[in-house]
């Protein structure tokens, strides 16, 4: 193509619209008590890789929600599944399990 | 005692539990009301927040304990006048009486949402508002209400906003938009309901269940951002824009139904009482009355009493414990001035 020396920028909405959220509902059907997180940050804030990382557990569900998978997926790769999320989770939910539910799931679908 | 008059201005949940109250300590009031029935917003409304009670429930119960209590519908006040600490008050029906107090109750309006033009209330025919949707509850009669697949909620309408010059928080509607959500969702199971919202203010009794409730049985998704604007594409469906605040993403996405959770407003038509009985105004447009504690009650007008939410946003409950507090002031007053 002729380089007319012009770009154009992607827009950098999230379009939900085109979020395809298969593999979430699949996520949230087997642990409904995803959905009751209310973001208050204490599995961030406790967890052991991001202190070092960007590993976040409310973040991983938020983006997978958003239809952020790769992103949410690189930081499900920087958990080492201590557990401490779900010492402290202020709704009980059950973090680790979630964890490696999304391993299962996003992953089968790699395949 | 001697038979006391009280004017009670205003026929809503306020004026009517104040009117009880009063009648229950062996006081005279008097109810003028300017529409053609009693009970103010809450006979609008369907079901309360938390718990999706009945409405009427709660209407019924006001209207049996006012029931021998003297009531003037479709009345104005024109004019109320102070001669030896005795109120003289004149009616748009040419009926003139004196009382010894007058508690004020005009409550509150909502929102007017075209005022906010940037969510297309008024222009785009899928946008509603929150009593609107009461409405469509009540009668199921509303053909904007058609199947919806994807429904978004707007949480400060008219409220937090320097914009419309409103900076306070209007209190009902976190509570109101969550119930509105579960109830829509179990009349459409299949829809994806959005709230989209600042901050979550859920502070009463069981409100916090609701909210846990919301999420967790309803699966009702709460987006932290506020929707910065509405347009309507091609098939007639409204496509809106927000930032996903928790994520740092500005996000779109289609709609069926937009619902619009309107606040609180002074009421219409409170200047002219405000005139009459020398009350002033406070930053937010609603009445002043003597302080945020023990004054809460009175004004600087002796003998000029306040309940409900003319003085700032309140729930039914602090309504109702607000009149109720204020009968007892009103008691006191008279046994120690008239
Ligand atoms: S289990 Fe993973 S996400 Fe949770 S605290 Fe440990 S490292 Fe962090
Ligand atoms: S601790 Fe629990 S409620 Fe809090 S952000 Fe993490 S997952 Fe959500
Ligand atoms: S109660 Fe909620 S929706 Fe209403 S003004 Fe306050 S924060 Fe906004």
């Amino acid at each position: 193509m002729i380089d007319f020396g012009f770009s154009i920028s992607k827009s950098s909405h999230i379009q939900m619209d085109n979020v395809d959220l298969k593999l979430f509902n699949k996520l949230e059907a087997l642990n409904p008590d995803i959905s009751t997180c209310m973001a208050c940050g204490l599995c961030t804030a406790t967890c052991s890789a991001g202190n070092f990382t960007d590993a976040s557990f409310r973040k991983i569900i938020l983006m997978l929600q958003r239809g952020k998978d790769k992103e949410a997926l690189e930081k499900v790769k920087k958990c080492m599944m201590c557990g401490k999320c779900i010492l402290v989770c202020s709704r009980g939910i059950n973090t680790r399990n979630i964890l490696l539910s999304i391993t299962r799931i996003y992953n089968e679908e790699d395949k | 005692m001697k038979e006391h008059n009280i004017l009670i201005i205003g026929g809503g949940p306020a004026g009517m539990e104040t009117a009880y109250q009063l009648k229950q300590l062996g006081l005279k009031p008097i109810i003028i009301e300017r529409n053609d029935r009693l009970g103010g917003h809450l006979a609008q409304w369907d079901r309360l927040f938390p718990t999706s009670e009945t409405a009427v429930g709660l209407l019924e119960r006001l209207k049996e304990n006012t029931k021998d209590i003297e009531v003037k519908l479709d009345s104005r006040i024109t004019n109320i006048e102070k001669i030896n600490g005795t109120f003289h008050v004149s009616l748009s029906t040419n009926k003139n009486f004196e009382v010894d107090a007058v508690v004020v109750c005009t409550g509150f309006e909502l929102f007017n949402a075209e005022r906010k033009q940037e969510y297309g209330y008024g222009i785009y025919d899928r946008v509603i508002t929150n009593a609107e949707l009461e409405d469509y509850f009540k009668t199921h009669d509303d053909k904007r209400v058609d199947e919806p697949r994807r429904i978004g909620f707007v949480h400060c309408v008219g409220s937090r906003d320097v914009k419309v010059n409103n900076t306070y928080c209007s209190k009902v509607c976190c509570a109101t938009a969550l119930k509105q959500a579960c109830e829509i969702k179990d009349e459409f199971p299949d829809a994806d309901v959005y709230c989209f919202y600042m901050d979550l203010r859920m502070f009463g009794k069981g409100y916090e269940d609701l909210y846990l409730r919301a999420q967790k049985d309803f699966d009702i998704k709460c987006v932290r951002g506020r929707v910065c604007e509405v347009s309507e594409n091609i098939e007639g469906k409204l496509v809106i824009k927000a930032e996903d605040t928790l994520l740092g993403t500005p996000m779109k996405m289609t709609l069926d139904l937009l619902v619009l959770m309107c606040g609180m407003e002074k009421a219409k038509g409170v200047e002219e009482i405000q005139k009459m009985l020398n009350l002033e105004s406070n930053n937010d447009g609603f009445i002043e009355n003597s302080g945020s504690f023990v004054g809460i009650n009175r004004t600087k007008g002796k003998g000029v009493f306040v309940a409900g939410a003319c003085t700032s946003p309140k729930t039914l409950p602090d309504t109702i414990a607000e009149a109720r507090s204020t009968a007892m002031e009103v008691f006191n007053y008279l046994i120690h001035n008239c």
